[in-house]
């Protein structure tokens, strides 16, 4: 990463922290939680930029995994909440509140759902690819919409957030903390992952799978591995927007959800390590402030996505920093 | 199940399986010729519904609205092919896919911000607003009959125009080799404009005619978008006869799954059970279709890889 | 008598009607290059996809040191031993010189590939990665990006790459082509060594480069082996002269 790569990831690390504890300090709880809500997609987005960014997967079905880590926390809340067991048989399993065990089985959900459809997926390629990502996570929207059991269309509330051992989330900085805390390691581990061995055979079939055949790697069984890591992150980052909205719905599902994630990767730099991170800042600035605005302000987003695409490819870190990305 | 009910499933099933062909033949015909995945179909299959919406409360006419949706959707199409898409046929999926759906975001809340989130009413003509009693004592939707028959009509047109007409030619000659028609003296930007603006008048078209009998609002082109992608998927893309084949597979399968699912589930489970299971079973049912097409065939039942 | 180390046996392909295989057998020995030559739509291409692995042939064995990898793909093959170069030059654009060696000598680890540890700074990749550039000539160009490299020089990764798998057996596409009378020269020089280390079955269609370079030519002519031999046998073999009648002589030198 060159250096002035590295001095922006730092000023966004640094600034993702200096808001909130100024919100903190005077007393203005809504920038605290806006600030979370940036961590948290952005943690959404890290997940989807290691499958999207390093491995070249346009999965436009992502969505699923934000929506499965929602669900799972929201299940298994409800489930506390009204001290009903989620099973009985063959041996009782009771909801929880817990998010340390929520965390771990929104992560185990999410890696099974992206292995199962991944396996599918990664058979096909190019077009195939987005299209299939794209259906299958249409195929859990509908069915979440149609399960009456939690809820369906209208979603599933929880009442209090839930607990994490030693603090009080309801606090908000707290609870930010945990968020900036995680979305800190999921930066660290995708960093290394980029710089591995692993990361560098999956990088290089992004541009030229023949070149990683002809040295005897296998893309699909790499392109698996990271779809699956990708989408763990991305579900985890869906059970802690749970927990900041107190409330899951099937939307978490949709194929605009899965479009606004890869929207804020693009619009930071598509590749970039800390560009989920500008972009989220990027997304939540402008839906606060254009929002704020005009009910309309998508068309913005719509126009200031096509100039990017069209014109800024690297988005806001690309254009920022410059130079490419450097040799390690 | 009542053997009428099941025809006029299948009746249903069919209706919906042609208007979504003619969603996913100007989607495979833009890929096929083009290598172009457009994300913002749905957005013109949207337009023509409130253009026809807006004509016929105007005129009161269905003809004219009809017309109006052809119209202001291939005008659309033309308009946001030289604006927009033209610089993306030599660009990746991904920027394909990104500034499509910056399209949509651009086109629905342009829409909302024109006509207000309310639906708007498109009325079925007077002529067709009875049942026609078919043999067998059904009673079946005059209007419904006339989709289908207009949605045959079209695909036989289609398959005429692409195998039979000059143009037609250059656009099965355009699918295999870009270059060479380019190099023949075919004026490519003139044919892929034109090609654009055919699919989009086919969605504006598909728009106008479901938009009698569902409602007219923001965002009803995208659930029909999502199911065209896994038609051409399961026709293969850039086959005009698959998404045929595909697109009534689809609409069949979707259709008669909702209510079979739930009367199969029923001969075993209680009711109430057996309704959301089944209905919950069903909207996922045109998925487990396109994967298991997908498992045998990756690249489609008529695609080439 | 050696065994060959590459044995291609029977092989048939056809598409359609069209015959672009035709019972095609050759033999690749130790310290050898054996040259593939044959004029356009002879079906080269179809018969090294078939070799390398990414077409299976309909008919017929391909056999590497003997083993029979006929029906494995072409990452199978060259974990067995293949190494290949491309006509086109197939490379990571993007990244440097150096990583593009690097995956290769990852590739030839044949281990599990870390999540964790800094590729780039494993030593022991770095000089078998560094060993092969040097080899080629491209040490000095470690740090430069693939795509600001010329054409020549990309030729030259190219077997810097393969070079790092340590293969048993080259499988050389067309690597003359679009190199200048230089390149082809220090080309040929290289060749003549790397023979030594493992044989070179070797398509081309610069007849100096191949008359200087081969042991053994092959030629195939409809999909057909129509003659092999030493190359002064097939330059003055009846059949071959009458299918390259009017290509020799008009020939330029060097490509």
């Amino acid at each position: 990463m060159g250096r002035r790569e590295f001095l922006i990831n730092t000023v966004l690390a640094l600034g993702l922290l200096v808001v909130p504890l100024w919100a903190h300090v005077n007393d203005q709880p809504y920038i605290i939680t806006l600030t979370t809500k940036v961590a948290i997609l952005a943690l959404a987005g890290v997940g989807l930029n290691l499958a999207l960014g390093l491995g070249g997967l346009v999965s436009l079905g992502h969505a699923m995994f934000f929506g499965i880590g929602g669900y799972a926390a929201g299940i298994l809340a409800s489930h506390a909440q009204s001290y009903a067991p989620l099973m009985e048989w063959p041996f009782t399993v009771e909801g929880t509140q817990s998010m340390p065990v929520i965390w771990m089985v929104a992560l185990f959900a999410s890696a099974l759902a992206a292995l199962v459809t991944g396996a599918l997926s990664l058979r096909t390629s190019g077009v195939y690819f987005i299209m299939i990502t794209l259906a299958f996570g249409q195929m859990f929207f509908y069915f979440t919409i149609s399960w009456p059991a939690y809820g369906g269309e209208d979603g599933l509330s929880i009442y209090v957030r839930d607990h994490f051992p030693g603090l009080n989330t309801l606090v908000p900085i707290q609870f930010f903390a945990i968020t900036y805390v995680l979305l800190g390691i999921a930066l660290f581990v995708v960093a290394r992952i980029a710089r591995s061995g692993f990361g560098l055979a999956l990088n290089a079939a992004r541009q030229n799978e023949t070149r990683v055949r002809a040295v005897g790697i296998e893309p699909y069984r790499l392109r698996l591995a990271a779809f699956v890591i990708s989408g763990t992150i991305t579900g985890l980052a869906g059970a802690l927007f749970a927990d900041l909205n107190r409330f899951v719905s099937p939307t978490m599902f949709s194929w605009q959800t899965s479009g606004e994630i890869m929207v804020f990767v693009i619009l930071g730099g598509v590749a970039r390590l800390f560009g989920p991170v500008a972009g989220a800042a990027l997304f939540i600035l402008l839906e606060e402030v254009l929002g704020g605005l005009s009910d309309y302000w998508h068309i913005y987003l719509g126009v200031l996505l096509l100039v990017v695409v069209l014109f800024a490819r690297g988005g806001l870190i690309g254009l920022l920093a410059g130079e490419g990305k450097g040799d390690d | 199940m009542s053997f009428l009910l099941l025809i006029e499933q299948i009746l249903n099933g069919l209706q919906s399986g042609v208007m979504l062909f003619l969603m996913s033949a100007g989607l495979t015909l833009i890929f096929g010729v083009m290598g172009l995945i457009n994300l913002a179909h749905g957005s013109l299959y949207m337009v023509g519904a409130f253009a026809a919406a807006a004509v016929a409360a105007a005129t009161g006419s269905f003809t004219l609205a009809l017309i109006a949706a052809l119209a202001a959707a291939a005008l659309a199409g033309v308009l946001v092919e030289i604006v927009v898409i033209r610089r993306l046929y030599a660009r990746d999926h991904l920027d394909q896919v990104l500034a499509t759906f910056a399209l949509i975001l651009i086109f629905s809340e342009g829409t909302r911000w024109l006509f207000g989130s309310f639906p708007l009413y498109l009325d079925v003509p007077r002529a067709l607003s009875g049942p026609v009693h078919l043999p067998g004592g059904i009673a079946y939707p005059a209007y419904r009959l006339a989709i289908i028959g207009i949605g045959f009509a079209v695909a036989a047109a289609l398959f005429l125009l692409i195998a039979k007409t000059r143009v037609g030619m250059r656009i099965r000659a355009g699918e295999s080799d870009r270059e060479m028609i380019g190099a023949l003296g075919v004026n490519i930007s003139v044919l892929y404009t034109a090609v654009f603006a055919l699919g989009a008048g086919l969605a504006g078209f598909a728009g106008a005619l479901v938009g009698a009998i569902q409602s007219v609002q923001v965002g009803m082109g995208e659930p029909v978008l999502i199911l065209a992608f896994v038609t051409i998927v399961i026709g293969g893309i850039g086959s005009i006869r698959g998404a045929f084949v595909g697109a009534l597979l689809v609409g069949l399968t979707d259709t008669l799954g909702r209510v079979l699912l739930p009367v199969a589930f029923g001969t075993f489970m209680d009711p109430s059970a057996a309704t959301s299971i089944g209905a919950a079973l069903s909207s996922m049912s045109i998925y487990i279709l396109m994967a298991g097409v997908l498992l045998f065939k990756p690249t489609g039942l008529y695609g080439s890889a | 008598m050696t065994e060959p180390l590459l044995h291609i046996d029977g092989i048939c392909k056809s598409f359609g009607a069209l015959k672009a295989s035709d019972n095609v057998t050759l033999d690749l020995y130790p310290g050898e290059i054996h040259a593939l030559i044959g004029p356009n739509g002879a079906g080269k291409s179809t018969l090294i996809a078939q070799i390398a692995g990414s077409l299976v042939p309909d008919a017929g064995r391909v056999f590497l040191e003997g083993r029979d990898v006929t029906a494995t793909d072409t990452v199978a093959r060259a974990r067995a031993g293949l190494g290949r170069t491309f006509q086109i030059s197939s490379l990571a654009m993007e990244d440097t010189v150096l990583q593009n060696a690097v995956l290769g000598a990852l590739g030839a680890r044949q281990k599990r590939l870390g999540l964790f540890a800094r590729v780039m700074q494993d030593q022991a990749l770095r000089d078998t990665a560094m060993e092969g550039l040097r080899q080629v000539g491209l040490d000095e160009f470690a740090a430069l990006r693939t795509a600001d490299l010329s054409h020549g020089q990309r030729r030259q990764l190219e077997v810097a790459v393969a070079l790092t798998l340590n293969p048993h057996v080259f499988l050389m596409d067309e690597p003359m082509a679009g190199l200048g009378g230089e390149g082809s020269a220090l080309l040929v020089t290289f060749l003549q060594q790397l023979k030594t280390r493992a044989p070179i079955l070797l398509v081309e269609h610069d007849m100096d480069a191949v008359f200087q370079l081969a042991d053994r030519i092959s030629v195939l002519v409809y999909g057909r082996i129509i003659a092999t031999g030493a190359p002064d046998e097939i330059r003055t073999n009846p059949e071959v002269r009458e299918a390259y009648l009017g290509e020799v002589d008009d020939e330029e030198g060097g490509g």
